[in-house]
Order: C-alpha cells, then structure tokens, then sequence
C-alpha cells in the first residue's frame, strides 16, 4: 500500500468508509456514464456475444421441445432417481435470484447505501435467474401441458376439484410466482425515474417507449414522494419473500420422509445457501460488467469487497448447516439417517459431495485475507467455484438421498443424458442473453439511487473531511488489482 | 367366479363370426396389418443416432401420408343371434390345458368377446389347484405376437397354403422309407394315436421325439430301479425332511405349480409351530430351492451323483467305496446330521433327484425312499420314450447318411436348439424336403424347404397328459388368426392326404372312442371342466431293484473333480428360447439373479477372483470342443469351478422383441455334455457387456463405506424356528421406534369394506408366476433392455431378493414387494394436483387423468413401488399386441405416474356382483372371504398372498395378520401400511448349527 500512502494519510474512516462513487463524478457525469451505454452504437464485441448466448438458448428451446415430444425418459431421470438435474438446476437458479432480493430490499431497509451501484444489476439478475427457474418446475412434469394450467390456483375445470394444498409443490408455485411479480414489480418501480431519463435523452420511437414505460415521470417533488413511498413499501413486501422463497423450496424435501431430505435445518440452511450462491453470481457479472461498460468508478472496490465479506459469512453459515446435519445424523441414533449422510461422503456420489465441499466450505476462506478479498481475479474465480459448489450442494442432496435409500432392492445411480446437460447450459444462454439484453437497452446502474449517495458523499457525516477535496474534474479510473481507495486528491 | 361355457365350433348352422380374430383373418386386414408395421424398433425409444432419428422421421413422415390414404375397410358383422350366456364386455372362463417338455396343465383362459387375454389355472385340475407359473401365463402374449409366422414359407420365401398342399401331394411317401418325423415330445393321447395310425401305414417312417428340454435322467432311473417306467410324484406335503439332490422343484426343473402348493402347505405354520418341515438342497447352481432351503451344500453338479452314492451307503443300500471324492469338514457333517434326520423320520422322510442327474442318482433316491417308507406315489408311465438325445443323434447320423428324404419337424427349433456337434442346421439342408411347422419364422423356419405355420394352443384343439397322468382337452378360444396348423392337422394333412385337416374332429373322434357310457356328454363334461373324468393314472407300487442299482452305479464314470464344469439350465424366462419374442419374459427378472433382457455365465465369486473376472467381463467359454463368448456374472452361491448357463438367449431369427438379446448356450452344448459338461475352460477375452439386472444391490446389509459399521435393515425379517418359539412377536419387536402418533385426528376406516393384504413369507419361494399375472391383468408395459437398465422397469409388484451370510455360502430370501397401500400415505399429501388420493375402502388410489407427473410421489414412496411411463411404452404396439390389453384396465400414457391398486378393476366389478345379488335377493350386501383375489394372489402356487376385508374377522387375510409373526415393513415411519408380512422362518437342524 506504500503507492497509496496519500489516501490513508487523509482520514482513517476514508480507509475503513471508501467512497462509494470515485473520481469525483457530477449529477451529470453519472447520468452520462449510465446513459451513454445505452445510446451509442452497439459495439461489435456485443453483437459477438449475443449471438453465442442467443444460439445456446435456442438450443434450450429445442431441448425443451424434444422432451415434451418425447417425455422425461430422454433425461436421465430413472427409479429411484426420480428428481435429478431437472430440480437441481430449480433450486440452483432460484438460489442465485436471491441476491437480488436481498440486496434491493433487505440493504435498503438497513440503509446499506453501497448497494445502490449493484442493485439494478442484481435485481435485473433475480428476474433473470427466476426465468430460468421457473422452467424446470413447469417441464420437469410428465405432462406440461396439463401442469401449466392444472396447478394453477383455479378448480379445474374437467374434474371440478381444487389442487392440493397440503403439497409443498403447490407452495412452491404460490411461492415462487409471487416472488417472480413482487421482484418484477420493485425492479420496474425502482427503474420509473431512469426511464425518465432515458426517455429526455432519447429521440424518435427509442423515446416513444421510454415515454410510455417511464409512466409519465417529471420529477416532480410529488412523483418522489410517491416513489419512495412505493419503494419502501415494495422493499418491506419483498424482505420477507427473501426468506420464503427459499424456506418453501427448502420444504419440497424437509416435508418429505426421505432420510437426507427430512431434516428441519433445510429452511435457513437454503436461505444462507441462496444468498451465498447469489451474491457469487452478482459479483461474476459485475465484475465482467464493470470492466467492459467502464464503470469502474461506479462499482467500486468497496463493493465487490463487501460483496465478498457477505460470501464468506453465508460460505460459513452452510458449511456449519452441512456439519449440522452430519450431527444431527449421527445424534438422531436413525439408522437411515446415518446411511444416507455416511453414503454422501463416502459412497458412489462421493466425488460429488468432495465437489460440493471444496467448493463452498473451503474455497470462500480466501477471503479471510483482505489482499484476497480485494484482488479482481481471485474473486472472479472464487465466485465461480462458489456457484459451481452451489449447483452440486443441490445436486448432491437430491440425488445422493433418492439413489440410496430405504431398501436396497431399489437402489440406483444416476447418470445425465446429453438433453439433461444441454438443457442446464441452455438455461444459462438464456440467462445471458437476457442480460446482455438488459446491458444494452436499459440502465444497468441506478442512476437515481446513485446521484443521492453522491449528494451524502458530498455531505457527508461529521468527521470526514471536506468534501471539496473528493471532487475532482479528472476521472481517473481505478486500478485493477490492489487499493480500495484510490480516489485522488483527499 | 367362472361360468364355464363351452365352445363348438363344429355346430351345424350358420356360421357366425366369433371373434375378432376370424375377422383379422381375412386377407385384406392382413396386408394392411403387415404394410402398417413392416418390422420396427424394439423398444419404445432407443436413443439413436442423429441419423437414425432423421431418418424414422423421414420414413414418419412418409408413411403418415400413406396411411392417411390407406384406412382399412371395416366391416360390421352383427351378432344376429345371441350366444347364450355372453354379455359383452364380460369376461368368460373356457378350460383349456398348455403343454412344456411333455408335461400339460390345465388352464383357465380369460376371454373378452372371443379375445384371449389371460390364463389362469383350472382349479379342478389336479396339478394346478388354480395356480399358473409364469411361462404359462406369458403363453398368451405369444398368441399376438406380431412376429408370429403368418404364411407358409417354401425355402425361406412366401408362399401359400394352396402351394403347400401341392408340394405335400409331391411327396410321394411310399411305405415311409426315407420319411422322418421329429416331433417335440409327445404327452397328446390323439397325436399318439395319430402317431400310431400314421407308423402303420408307413412301416418304414421314423418318429422321433426330441425337446431341447428334455430330460433322459429321470426315466432312466426308474428304468434301472424297477423295471419300467414310471412317473414318480413325490408328496412334499406329507414329507417333514426333504432332500433335493440338485432338483430345483420349487423352480424351473419341474412343473413347480404342484410341487410348490404342497411344499407351501408342509412349510406353513399356523398358531402352532410344529409342523414346518424341513429342506436341505445339494445343488451347484443357487436355485429358488436352494434359497428356500434350511441347509443347502453347494457342490459341482456333476458331483451330486457321489454324494448320493455316500448318502446310499450310509443307509446300507449300496456298497461302501464307491465315492472316490475326498470330504471336507462340512460336507461330512451335513450328512451325517442329514442321515440322522432322515431316517429319524422314517414315514416322512423323501429324497428327490434333479433331473440332470445321471439315472442312477434317481434310482438311489428311489432306493432310499423304499428304505424310508417316503411319502412318494408312482404312476404308470405310458409308454417309455427313448432317450431323447440318442434320438436325435441318431436321426442326424441317418440324414447324413442319406438314410432320410423327406423331415417332418413338428414344432420346436431344432436349426438353433439341437446339440452343437449335431450340426443339425446342416444336416437340413442335406434332406430332399424339409417341413417345418412353428409359430415364429426362426431358424428351422429359415432353413427348411417348407415351413408351415403353427397354431398356438389358445387357437387349435388338442389335449394332453398332466404329470399325474391327468389328461385336460386343450379347445380353441379365438380362430387361428394366421390359418395356423396344429401338430395333428399337419399331420393328418402330410400323411392322410387331407387337405383341409380338422384338428376339432380328429380330436373329438378320437376320444368319443376312448370315453366311455354317454359319450357326447363326457366329451362336453371333460371340455366344461377340462379334465377327462377318471383319467389319472392309477397308483402303483413297483419294487426298486437294488441289485441292478448296485452295478450301475459301481460302472457309473466318476466325476473327475478337476477343472470347470458346465452345466445347462433352461431359462426361467425364456425356457428353450420358445419365449425369446415374448416381452413380458424377456423383461421378467430371473428369479435369483435378477438379470433382464439377457443371459451371462454364472461363476461363484471365488472362481471370479481366481480367474481375475469381474461383472460383466467378456470370457471365452469353451466346452467339449465348442467355444462362446458371453459376459459373466457373480451369483453368491454357486459351486466353485462352475459355470451356470441359462438356454434359449442369443436367438438370431426371432423377431422385433427377442432379436439378438443374450448369448446362445446351446453353441456350447453336446450330446455329451448336455446337461453337465466337465473340462470346460473360462479365458478373459477382453471387453465388457453390460448385463442389465432389474436389482442392484443384492444384500439388506450395508455396503462397506470406510465410517461407519454395516448394519442390517430389518425388511425381511427371519428367524428359526426355535427362536420363533421363544418369542413368537420376534418380527414386531425387530425395530424399536418411539410411539407412532399423528398430531392430526385419523381417519378411523371402520366401516364398509377395507382391503388389506398379508404375505406369507414363509410361503414366498420367489417364482416370479406374480409378476407375469400382474402384468397381464393390468395390462403393464414393456421397456425393453436400456430402459431396464437406467431402472424405468414398470413391473407393479416385484420380487426382492436379498442374500445373507458370507457372499460364498449365503441363504437367500425373496420378497413381494406391491404397493402398500398405506393408510397415512406419504405420497398422497405431496401430489400438489391430488391425482393419488385415499379412497374410503383403504386404498391409495391413482387419478390417472389428475396426474401430470411431478414424480414427487414416487420420491417420497419409501417403499419404492411406484412406476413413471418416462416415455411412451405404448408407441410402437401394433394393433395385434392391443388384443391381449384386459379391456377392464386403462392403458396409461406417457409423462403419468402408475402403481399398484390391489386390482381395483376386480373389487369394483365383484361389488357390483354382490350389490346386485343382493338387491335381487333382498339380502345384506357381503362378501365371501376369498371370492375377490387379486391376480398376484390367484396364481401363487404357495398361497403366500392373501387378500381381503379385513374388518371381516372370519377372513383369511385378518387372520393372518392377527398372527404374530406379522410386521409391517418400515413401519416406524407411520405410514399404516395395509399390506403387511408374515415374517420368514427357517427350520435348521440343531445338529448344524
């Protein structure tokens, strides 16, 4: 940090407080480099990317045809497998919506302002990641056709009966379909004023749409008023979406009398995992986002690091769920119980569940070290490897409970079939491409949200040094791979 | 439950249709049924290559532009007059008998509307008691086979029935020289007497009786015993200690449906415990009765034959020194304990021989038995049939000879199933003309100069010889849907010059000579009941002659003991290959080895790990000359040093369904070795064949993992008899779990009806006759061999089957395992759109229209028992296949899930009977215990399952579970399980303890 000397020597609560908005941005630098994404000519590296992420969803598309043609037999999905990849990749793809939820409502609640340059993203990233989920539920049913409507909160019309309430399914459904509208809703409410400024920027029919999707916003004191009221609201109705979701998902197995899946810890151990798996998949995308829409100085370091305590905090709380359970296992004197968990570690998916370990129990106490925490490459990798941990952690509790359970007669392996691996990188075509969709079209950064941080960042709380100082006409941009505050000139 | 309707159709008048298969007969349906399914895939959905797929689709669409401008013409025949007693819809019960290797028993068959759909047993026939095996039961899935040979075929090319007749006008058969028949072997009293009729008129002409599956052994015995032949009907039910020497009668070596009901009913235990008997087995493969066995001692088969020259010493009844194998430890104490107990038992006491033995085995058993004063009865033998190996030897030597011009082969596949060194393929060939007559195009078919068309049992008339000498009339249920020919009509055709034969007449004539007083009315008798009164061979009581016995078995080769030793069984799925093309056998899991869709060599593990082999590994197997190269398997178990080898797998011309699936035993077999064979040799040839089994893991002890102690899972739960008497509730109190209790009000299930089931396990022998019943009932899919193997068999009821003990020398056990219809049904409360639901009768019942196959219930089932359709089982039926569906059970779609329902079919159809019998009576609505059986429990030969209202406290099945050996299997997770077990009890000796 000797290269940096300058900024410590300023105030010590600079060092432990980064600003979160550098290079001494105005109102109007902000609006531009939000905007200008947006507006100016596609660059080819984007049409590059599009057409990959855009070929593979089509792929997804076929893949989903075939197996509606054909049936859940072109998985690899078997007896007593009957749940494999299909579920895996559900929960996998509601888990990384969580960060999104968490983020928007739950920091906004507790004020976290260093969310605000992340939560566009990430909520954009919730809906996309729900998209994907919400796949799985409707095509992993044997006849779709009938599913789609059939669980549906309505008395079916052919045989005049209501669904079952009592199946953690139906849950499910309720569950994650609010979760999908309550999401949806705070990401367009929060989106209201942006539009708005897309929308005076913009000309011809691009100004048509924004026009009509910015809803009439002016500004006006009033519309703030209502819009943070609206926002409030909106957050303190998702807060505790960001704890059922999971909790209900989690009951498709705690409800269960599968040894592996009966277990009350599932509720917070699926929360901390989601969150967890989240905040990994925030941190990839905007790390790559960061770096190609230059917007270093709008995601700063501070928040990637913040992002990576919160992975180490949610990397712990699941490696305890997952010593819990072996606990429990072994405290319950279950026979079944024990099997299943000494199976996991030691029997045919044990390369999966060392996966799943190295993954997530031990690969996030890198950031122990603050030099770790704060290096873009490392935590690029790690988040991957904590979504990929992540992905196995589901994958190793339904599969490795239902290939072994209760009578040995019926015990199975399982093994994917190409339309099971297609379908799975197809779903994350499509998550990509509608994020790339989102990058080009629409602000990635809160503008709004951002402006006001920049306001208390100039007037800021007592003790902290004169804001003069911070604003600097120059915009350099950060570097890479060391030093959190290096904002010039304090 | 039967109403008995006979069948004329020789009735003068008009001639009405009386089936859909008189329809389907007609030419032009028949065309269309050939364009329409010109061969096609096996299996509902092989994955194939990218190639494959373009190119059925490309084949798809063309041919939907075909049909759509090809629908068949339908014609509408209506029913001018009512036939008496037929409602339509309603199912009808006709007696009729099937035949294997000889051996008839008679059935029910189940018609719809003239449709056969399934066979049950004849409750009047002395050796079935109502019950089937399976390979009966499968019989009339052959009948629609759609590979099934349809038209008369002249050297392998179409032709047709006119052209046949001419060429047979051809013959020119002369006083017979030169003229051969091989016939399977015969137990039919007509065909018999045809035989007779036709060797008068030809002197010269040969017969030949030959079976792959046939047994020289048994006969020869009893020859060499006492003189004659005799048919040897051992009384297990009468008998407290039985000795099996190497004889699988619980299985595959017997017609197992009479021997398995007594050695249930010996086996049984009531309150009381007294009277169990007890099984020791000596035997070199692991069979179903060694695994029912209380002492079972594994030893090469060919090396029975010394210990039971041992056992005859110890009795006195042959001269010392005739074994020349060494003892080990266990050997000499299982028979000295063995000896003890068997003439401790004198009165009681039996010892059977297997049919593979050599003669003298049997004649010793039958030595021992005189000495034991056994419960065994003899019969009459009709006549002595010449060994049926020397037979065909002989008739090959005098083809290639030139001695032969002219071959008969009625019915069997000699091309594929005669002995190797026969080379009887060839030998066809050498024959001026050759006439085949069988169901399927297969080898012979191929080969020969004509092949005729057969008709199967459930088509044409017949009668044959149960083991008792019991003689059933076999009558047509449905007209042959192809014109097949039975055996007499061919050859009252070839050797009568009729060209039109009439199996009804030749049959009819024949026995309105035999019957006597009314004959017209004892033939309609015999043919209402299926049994000819009176007809059982009278019991006879011949003197074995222990001097003969003595020199035989001083001249009998001894076994060598050295090297590997081969020995042959026919399948228990696929019998001598006649079943190859049959779905539900080729997708019935062997009973101990649980393999599907295939066959392997067996080896005991020890020879596996001498030799280096694992699952799987390709050997080359090379025996008396010939070589095979097929997959091995490890079956716990076995004698070291020896090769088990299922017949009848490998076929090459069978069809859609059996094509290629398995490895040919009889490559390998000889008229030398061809039951046991020694000096075989077993290489690792390289490569791997996955054999597909439909049970993984085949032991309710845990797989060693490195934490952790293995721990055995009390599902079937066992104990010896003395353990029982010490605490009869043994079973019960197996599992300890804290107090089963819900915190929500239960439903109370007092009222009405309320189904449950409780299985004997103690009766169970694992025979697989519930499994081919279950499926024919409820009309249950095929998935073909991949499917099987990524575990989306369908089977509504399967057999478990754990073994216990060292992997070496372990006891097995099986287990029925339906759906339990559990009272608090964990399935039910996790269906988010309700599709599985409790009906108020107790049973789980499945909404298949409801169902959109979330495969949650299937997942929080923890007894496994419910089936996905993963795919389309149903897509390449053709429409000839539909005809066996029971038209009372819906065929379930794609994408739903599936179960079984305790045959909901016949509990509503029986209390709409008993509803209306009693409004019509004006009676209380009740049901009789045991009038309602589900098809699981209608065949068990071993009565192990019983079924009923168990609020009736006077039924069977509430008495039962009233027992104390009765436990429910996991039922510490609550769930109330309605069917429930009767804990399995063995009855060692404490001598070998």
């Amino acid at each position: 940090m000797a290269a940096h000397n300058n900024s410590a020597a300023n105030h010590p609560l600079l060092e432990v407080n980064p600003p979160l908005v550098l290079g001494g941005q105005s109102y109007h630098d902000v609006t531009e480099s939000v905007s200008s994404i947006s507006e100016g000519k596609t660059p080819k590296q984007w049409y590059i990317l599009i057409s990959i992420t855009a070929s593979i969803t089509v792929m997804l598309f076929g893949m989903l045809a075939y197996l509606v043609a054909n049936g859940i037999g072109v998985w690899g999905n078997n007896a007593p497998v009957y749940w494999a990849w299909d579920i895996t990749n559900f929960v996998f793809w509601i888990g990384i919506g969580h960060a999104g939820t968490l983020i928007s409502a739950i920091l906004f609640l507790f004020r976290q302002k260093w969310r605000t340059s992340i939560n566009r993203s990430a909520e954009a990233m919730t809906l996309f990641a729900v998209a994907c989920a919400m796949i799985f539920p409707l095509f992993h049913t044997g006849r779709p056709w009938r599913a789609a409507y059939w669980l549906g909160p309505t008395p079916n019309p052919d045989l005049v009966m209501w669904q079952n309430f009592r199946s953690p399914l139906m849950w499910d459904v309720f569950a994650v379909s609010t979760y999908a509208t309550v999401s949806a809703l705070f990401w367009y409410v929060g989106l209201v004023p942006d539009l708005a400024t897309l929308r005076d920027r913009a000309r011809g029919i691009r100004q048509r749409i924004f026009h009509i999707a910015s809803l009439g916003w002016r500004g006006s004191a009033r519309h703030w008023r209502n819009y943070e009221m609206a926002y409030l609201i909106l957050a303190g109705i998702s807060t505790p979406l960001v704890l059922s979701v999971h909790t209900i998902v989690s009951f498709d197995f705690a409800t269960s009398v599968l040894p592996g899946w009966h277990t009350t810890i599932f509720p917070p151990y699926f929360v901390a995992g989601a969150i967890f798996s989240g905040f990994a998949c925030v941190l990839t995308l905007l790390i790559i986002a960061r770096w190609a829409l230059n917007l270093e100085h709008l995601i700063t370091l501070k928040h990637l690091e913040n992002m990576n305590k919160v992975i180490l905090v949610t990397g712990w709380v699941v490696g305890l769920a997952y010593g819990t359970e072996f606990f429990i296992a072994w405290y319950s004197g279950n026979p079944y119980e024990q099997f299943v968990f000494i199976n996991r570690a030691f029997g045919p998916y044990a390369w999966a569940y060392w996966t799943m370990i190295s993954c997530n129990v031990i690969s996030p106490n890198f950031f122990w070290f603050k030099k770790l925490r704060n290096s873009i490459p490392v935590m690029f990798v790690l988040s991957l490897v904590v979504n990929v941990g992540m992905w196995f952690e589901r994958f190793v509790i339904i599969a490795t409970s239902l290939h072994r359970d209760f009578l040995p007669s019926s015990w199975g392996y399982f093994q994917p079939t190409y339309v099971d691996i297609c379908t799975f990188i197809g779903t994350i075509g499509l998550f990509l491409t509608l994020f790339l969709l989102f990058c080009r079209f629409l602000p990635i950064i809160a503008i709004s949200e951002v402006k006001g941080v920049l306001a208390e960042q100039r007037n800021p709380g007592p003790g902290v040094v004169a804001t003069s100082k911070v604003v600097d006409p120059k915009f350099e941009p950060v570097p890479v791979a060391v030093g959190t505050t290096e904002g010039s000139g304090h | 439950m039967s109403k008995l309707v006979q069948l004329n159709p020789n009735q003068p008048g008009p001639k009405y249709w009386r089936s859909l298969g008189e329809l389907y007969n007609k030419p032009e349906f028949r065309a269309w049924v050939d364009q329409e399914f010109a061969g096609g895939a096996a299996e509902a959905m092989d994955h194939g290559s990218r190639r494959t797929v373009l190119k059925v689709m490309a084949a798809s669409f063309g041919l939907a532009g075909l049909t759509a401008c090809r629908r068949p013409e339908e014609k509408i025949l209506p029913l001018s007059r009512g036939v008496e007693g037929q409602i339509p819809g309603k199912a009808e019960y006709y007696a009729s008998q099937v035949t294997f290797s000889g051996v008839s028993t008679g059935v029910l068959v189940e018609t719809y509307d003239g449709r056969p759909t399934k066979i049950e047993g004849n409750d009047k026939h002395p050796t079935s008691f109502g019950a089937t095996n399976a390979l009966t039961q499968a019989s009339v899935l052959n009948l629609y086979d759609p590979d099934r040979s349809k038209t008369p075929l002249n050297k392998g090319r179409d032709s047709s029935w006119k052209a046949l007749q001419d060429g047979v006008k051809a013959l020119g058969l002369g006083d017979g020289t030169g003229v051969a028949v091989l016939s399977e072997l015969v137990n039919s009293p007509s065909l018999d007497a045809m035989r007779k009729s036709v060797l008068a008129k030809y002197p010269k002409a040969k017969w030949v009786e030959w079976e792959p599956v046939a047994y020289p052994g048994p006969q020869a015995g009893a020859m060499l015993a006492f003189g004659q032949a005799v048919e040897t009907l051992p009384q297990y039910d009468k008998a407290k200690v039985i000795l099996s020497l190497d004889y699988d009668f619980l299985g595959i070596d017997s017609p197992s449906i009479l021997p398995t009901k007594q050695f249930a009913d010996g086996r049984r235990i009531g309150e009381h415990a007294e009277s169990m008997n007890r099984l020791y087995i000596v035997e070199g493969q692991f069979s179903l009765t060694g695994a029912t066995a209380d002492h079972r001692l594994r030893m090469k088969v060919s090396e029975v034959k010394s210990f039971a020259m041992q056992l005859a010493e110890a009795f006195g009844v042959l001269p010392s020194g005739l074994n020349v194998l060494g003892n080990t430890d266990k050997k000499t104490k299982f028979l000295n304990a063995l000896v003890k107990d068997l003439k401790a038992n004198t009165g009681a006491a039996l010892v059977v021989a297997g049919p593979r033995q050599p003669a003298v085995v049997h004649a010793i058993a039958h030595l021992i038995n005189g000495a034991l004063n056994a419960p065994v009865t003899y019969a009459a033998s009709p006549a002595a049939a010449a060994d049926p190996v020397a037979a065909i030897k002989q008739l090959t030597a005098d083809i290639n000879s030139g001695a032969v011009s002219t071959l008969v082969i009625l019915g069997g596949n000699p091309a594929f199933s005669a002995p190797a060194d026969l080379r009887f393929a060839d030998a066809i060939g050498k024959v001026r003309t050759s006439i085949h007559l069988g169901l399927d195009v297969d080898e012979t078919a191929k080969i020969a100069t004509w092949h005729v068309p057969q008709a199967h049992a459930l088509e044409c008339w017949g009668d044959g010889r149960a083991i008792d000498g019991t003689i059933s009339i076999q009558q047509p249920m449905i007209a042959p849907l192809y014109g097949g020919k039975s055996a007499i009509e061919l050859v009252d055709m070839i050797f009568n010059g009729n060209a039109n034969p009439k199996g009804g007449d030749l049959v009819k004539n024949y026995w309105m000579a035999q019957l006597p007083g009314d004959k017209e009315n004892s033939w309609r008798t015999a043919i209402h009941d299926g049994i000819v009164a009176g007809s059982a061979a009278a019991a006879i009581k011949p003197a074995a002659s222990a001097e003969r016995i003595r020199a035989a078995a001083a001249s009998e080769p001894k076994p060598t003991g050295q090297g590997m030793e081969v020995s042959f069984y026919p399948s228990a799925t696929c019998y001598d290959g006649r079943f190859a093309n049959n779905g539900w056998m080729q997708e019935c899991p062997d009973p101990m080895t649980k393999i599907v869709w295939g066959n392997a060599a067996l080896l005991s593990p020890k020879t596996m790990r001498d030799k280096n082999l694992e699952n799987n590994d390709l050997i080359k197997l090379t025996v008396s000359g010939q070589s095979l190269t097929l997959p091995v398997m490890v079956q716990p178990g076995m004698a070291d040093n020896a090769v088990w080898l299922n017949l009848g797998y490998g076929r090459k011309e069978v069809g859609r369904v059996g094509e290629g699936v398995g490895f040919n035993a009889y490559a390998v077999r000889t008229t030398n070795g061809y039951w046991v064979a020694e000096g075989a040799s077993v290489e690792k040839d390289g490569g791997t064949f996955k054999v597909s089994t439909t049970q993984e893991w085949n032991s309710m002890t845990e797989p060693q993992l490195p934490i952790g102690t293995p721990k055995t899972r009390p599902i079937v739960r066992e104990a010896t008899i003395e353990e029982y008497k010490k605490n009869p509730k043994f079973a019960e109190e197996m599992v300890e779990h804290p107090p089963l209790e819900s915190l929500y009000p239960e439903w109370a299930y007092d009222k009405g009806f309320q189904w449950g089931m409780a299985i004997d396990l103690n009766a169970c022998t694992g025979c697989n006759s519930c499994i081919i019943a279950c499926q024919a009932e409820n009309n249950i899919p095929i998935v073909g061999k991949n499917e099987v193997m990524r575990g989306r068999e369908m089977h509504w009821i399967r057999l478990d089957r754990y073994y216990t003990g060292s992997e070496d020398d372990p006891q097995a056990v099986t287990q029925p395992v339906n759906c339990m219809q559990c009272e608090n049904a964990p399935c039910e409360n996790v269906c988010p759109v309700a599709a599985t639901v409790h009906s108020p009768e107790g049973l789980n019942d499945m909404a298949y229209n409801r169902c959109v196959g979330t495969r949650y219930c299937a997942n929080n089932c923890p007894y496994k028992v419910r089936r996905f359709n993963f795919l389309n089982w149903h897509k390449n039926i053709t429409e000839v296949e539909k005809m066996v569906h029971n038209p009372d059970v819906t065929v379930r779609m794609r994408g739903i899930m599936e179960k079984c329902t305790y045959c909901t079919q016949r509990i509503s159809r029986k209390k709409i009977e008993i509803k209306a019998d009693a409004r019509r009576e004006n009676k209380p609505v009740v049901l009789k215990d045991g009038e309602l059986q589900t098809a699981c429990q209608q065949v068990c030969p071993a009565d192990a399952i019983e079924f009923g209202n168990i609020l009736d406290p006077e039924s069977r099945v509430a008495k039962l579970k009233k027992q104390e050996r009765n436990y429910a299997m996991l039922a510490e997770l609550n769930v109330k399980p309605r069917t429930t077990y009767l804990a399995k009890l063995r009855n060692p000796n404490p001598e070998l303890a």
